[in-house]
């Protein structure tokens, strides 16, 4: 289908090339101080072998072209700044920017992680502090900042279960999963030595205590939950699945990726929780970045805290100090102590905040998302009757039957000027849509959202071709992605 | 909005989770503060840290000169508020410099293929050894004495978790460099990868060729790690290699206490089905334009779950970003020219010292002061505002006499020349 509108290709803007494309031999956009030393022969001190002649094709382009490339490039994205971003499970909230600033204050950005700890005290405190109110938002005795991402928090967690159930003398053989659960959830469980074991969910979407009961053995080394749940809905039998668990000796692992629906509200620690990470870029707002970067903190009950990974901060006269005597310790999960301008961010977002902003935003979160829901059942069939917390699942079957599925709707979205949800997650959900909008959306903006998506709607009803070839209003028309996998181009070649 | 939910007070929208999991008090959390307040406590922080001090610390860390333009591109909205680009239409900036990112991988580290980052160096270490794995089917690993002793005890956790194996060999203590008839007595058939450091945690330049010639013979995979990558911008790249996986801090990352940085896995096109974490692809849109997206995504964990090649999700895209606008600032001319600073600086600082090894050294080399201990010269150094070396007795007791120095670009001779005189 030819474009109806569209955004006028020939513009230079429009069209940037690669940078490899736009160098020209001899370009430069650096500048180095003269040498205050003598300089020395590469070939001598190296040896000659040791010395690479030219990077071939390495881009020679200078400055105003550098900032105007990437500044074009920028504009092909869409950001939070931009609009609503209702990617469920990613929380995409606001990104204050005082955080990006604190974050790059000289003491803190250029703090050496081995300069000594006497110089160290500033960056040591922040860990502490944000250590201190991690454990009170969890409900957890002790947390580490050490972990990079979620997924690597995940991993972290999985291993102190291993660690502890071996000094219990047993490891045990499986993970138990819940069809709903993300794919890091298996998949960390499978590095970490684990088989994985997965449960079907009941008619709601939750865990079955059920099903639950019949799988739990001495085998089983912990179960992995997401609660809230990927379909946005608070496993209301969670006391009762953590005894069935614990009564087995069994750990209960969760993934905080879905924290912003409880904090303030409802701690893990108080539900039966025996370890969980938290994604500090989502629930505590730090950016995204296009995929990162993210920080993983994990909380623990105190029968784990023995395993966690060092070092770990110890106040010993007034002072902090890195304690690297720790004979349980799985080990080290990271080189140095975690991505530490991400914590800055954390704090800075969880002070301005304090204990009672950070409840109020919770509970907005979860009153746009049920705003959402209300504003969108009567056009699309809600996945389940379950009360929704931060984020509502609906399903695509009634516009299945005009031939839209959820992910032409989402690229039909793009066309109202909105990031799509989240698309086909979670898969026990029949072409499903999620939709997460984060506290910090104005009603304004989650109107506009719900009436683009009543239009497509009535769209898929009286044209539902147009429908499935959207976008049709963004530079880049809907893109190819069955052929970038079967003949895969990964870098440019000249 | 309540009332269009059928709802009459707030703590409705959450009344129907069990009492027993309700918070039943405040969070233990003092309340909100104001831009101004929460500035105040970081520089209050920031103050309590080295702040002007000169630093001769390396060790994995790099402190480089960061040009303006990486932090302006990287604080545009667009790219800082952007989530990973799964919807290419409106994700396209950030595909394309991904694609750029994987392409200047490649360029510098002589690689067919490399993905989007991973977190960190150390991280990657693990990630390449359970790559080898994979391709050749063995299950232990050769780690070589003088990799970064961080990165070997984060593989040391994966490996004990997953149940694998990995050995040492070690070093000549004249050169700083592996020693090969070591590495060569314990290569056997069960051996997936042998894992070296160029330059080394020493700053030693290794020969790189002969212990791939060695692996190779013995069916392994030679996976080759950098930390300093600025180091690439004179070395000749590992093309002997299985798998390169290094850190680009030195890239325009502020050290940051450590993190975040962004890692890097580049290998050989016929690997690419078992590379770790996203790869952005080339292809065209519904108009016949070239346009990119994520592929070949059945690799990862979101569609191939406990099967997928790794774990990793979110990756350190914004950081790598940075380092791809710092690779274009400084070009094929520039990064050049940046190495060949590093190592004239760095030379200048060890003549007349006391080094500890006599391989070729880049930018970073062990000294042994004659008359000090390496604590006793630090604590001399701090009363002049510098911090020194890296004692390495922590994590190499044979060398508890001596430290590990790096200059950069940035390191001053003024400050050098303090350095030399009291670690003579």
């Amino acid at each position: 289908m030819p474009k109806p509108l569209g955004k006028i290709r020939p513009h230079f803007t429009q069209n940037e090339q690669l940078l490899f494309e736009l160098s020209r031999p001899g370009k430069t956009g650096y500048q180095l101080p003269e040498l205050d030393v003598p300089d020395v022969d590469a070939a001598e001190a190296l040896g000659a072998g040791n010395v690479r002649e030219a990077i071939e094709d390495f881009p020679e382009v200078s400055e105003v072209e550098v900032i105007r490339h990437f500044t074009r490039l920028s504009t092909w994205n869409y950001g939070i700044d931009l609009g609503l971003f209702p990617l469920g499970s990613c929380t995409m909230k606001y990104n204050p920017r005082i955080n990006e600033a604190v974050a790059r204050i000289a003491g803190l950005a250029w703090a050496h992680p081995y300069q000594p700890e006497s110089l160290s005290q500033g960056a040591m405190e922040i860990m502490a502090v944000l250590e201190h109110h991690l454990g009170d938002i969890f409900g957890m005795d002790e947390v580490t900042l050490q972990p990079a991402a979620g997924a690597h928090g995940e991993y972290t967690g999985i291993m102190l279960v291993r660690a502890y159930l071996e000094s219990q003398g047993n490891p045990r053989k499986k993970v138990l999963c819940p069809d709903s659960a993300h794919g890091t959830n298996p998949a960390t469980a499978m590095i970490a030595g684990y088989q994985v074991e997965t449960l079907k969910s009941n008619g709601q979407g939750m865990i079955d205590p059920a099903v639950l009961a019949a799988a739990v053995n001495e085998d089983v080394a912990a179960m992995m939950i997401t609660n809230p749940n990927t379909v946005g809905v608070f496993e209301e039998n969670i006391v009762q699945i953590a005894g069935i668990l614990h009564a087995k000796g069994a750990q209960v692992y969760m993934d905080g990726a879905n924290l912003n629906a409880l904090v303030g509200v409802a701690r893990p620690g108080d539900f039966g929780v025996d370890v969980l990470h938290s994604n500090l870029h989502k629930t505590f707002s730090t950016p995204h970045g296009g995929g990162g970067p993210g920080a993983g903190a994990v909380g623990v009950k105190s029968h784990l805290a023995p395993f966690l990974p060092g070092p770990r901060l110890k106040k010993t006269d007034g002072q902090w100090t890195w304690n690297h005597d720790l004979p349980q310790s799985i080990g080290r999960v990271r080189a140095y102590y975690g991505n530490f301008g991400v914590l800055v961010r954390a704090l800075a977002y969880i002070m301005a905040h304090g204990g009672p902003g950070l409840k109020t935003a919770t509970i907005d979160a979860l009153l746009n998302a049920n705003y959402i829901r209300a504003r969108l059942k009567d056009y699309f069939q809600i996945a389940y009757d379950a009360p929704s917390m931060h984020e509502c699942v609906f399903e695509d079957t009634k516009q299945e039957k005009q031939g839209a599925r959820t992910g032409d709707i989402a690229k039909r979205l793009i066309d109202y000027g909105f990031h799509p949800y989240t698309v086909s997650f979670p898969m026990i959900v029949h072409g499903a849509m999620m939709i997460e909008p984060t506290e910090t959306e104005p009603k304004a903006e989650l109107d506009a959202f719900c009436d683009a998506m009543i239009a497509i709607a009535k769209e898929v009803e009286a044209e539902p071709e147009m429908v499935k070839h959207a976008p049709h209003l963004t530079r880049t028309s809907r893109v190819d992605e069955v052929s970038a996998a079967r003949k895969p181009v990964v870098r440019w070649k000249p | 909005m309540l009332e269009a939910c059928g709802l009459s007070d707030l703590s409705e929208l959450y009344a129907h989770l069990p009492a027993s999991a309700l918070l039943d008090r405040a969070l233990d959390i003092p309340k909100g503060l104001s831009e101004y307040e929460i500035t105040d406590y970081f520089t209050a922080q920031a103050a309590k840290n080295a702040d002007g001090y000169a630093s001769f610390l390396g060790a994995g860390v790099y402190s480089h000169y960061r040009p303006v333009l990486c932090d302006v591109v990287v604080s545009r909205g667009e790219f800082l508020t952007s989530y990973t680009p799964y919807q290419a239409e409106i994700a396209q900036g950030t595909l394309t410099t991904i694609f750029e990112f994987q392409t200047m991988v490649c360029q510098l580290t002589g690689m067919e293929v490399a993905n989007a980052s991973m977190y960190d160096g150390s991280t990657a270490v693990p990630e390449a050894a359970m790559m080898a794995l994979r391709i050749t089917g063995r299950s232990s690993f050769l780690a070589a004495a003088n990799l970064h002793p961080e990165y070997r005890q984060v593989l040391d956790t994966a490996a004990r978790n997953a149940q694998l194996h990995v050995e040492s060999f070690g070093y000549d203590p004249k050169t700083g460099r592996i020693d090969l008839a070591d590495l060569e007595a314990k290569l056997n058939g069960g051996i997936a990868c042998v894992i070296l450091q160029s330059p080394n945690f020493f700053g030693v330049v290794e020969d790189v060729k002969a212990a791939a010639d060695l692996a190779h013979k013995h069916g392994a995979l030679l996976v080759m790690v950098f930390s300093e990558a600025v180091s690439l911008g004179l070395l000749e790249p590992p093309r002997d290699a299985d798998i390169v996986v290094g850190e680009f801090q030195s890239f325009a990352i502020s050290p940051s206490y450590g993190g975040p940085f962004a890692g890097i896995i580049a290998t050989r096109e016929k690997y690419i089905r078992q590379i770790p974490g996203r790869l952005a692809g080339e292809t065209k849109d519904a108009d016949g334009n070239r346009a990119f997206c994520l592929t070949l995504s059945t690799r990862e964990q979101h569609i191939r779950r406990e099967k997928a090649t790794s774990n990793i999700c979110t990756n350190q895209a914004l950081i790598a970003l940075m380092a791809t606008v710092f690779m274009s600032v400084y070009g094929k001319q520039g990064l050049r020219e940046l190495a060949q600073q590093n190592l004239a600086k760095a030379h200048y600082l060890a003549a007349g010292l006391n080094t500890r090894f006599n391989g070729p050294f880049f930018n970073e080399f062990v000294v042994t002061p004659k008359s000090r201990t390496p604590e006793e010269a630090n604590a001399a150094l701090l009363e002049k505002k510098i911090i020194g070396g890296l004692p390495l007795g922590k994590f190499f007791p044979e060398l508890k006499d001596s430290l590990l120095l790096c200059a950069t670009e940035m390191s001053k001779r003024a400050d050098m020349d303090v350095v030399k005189e009291v670690l003579l």
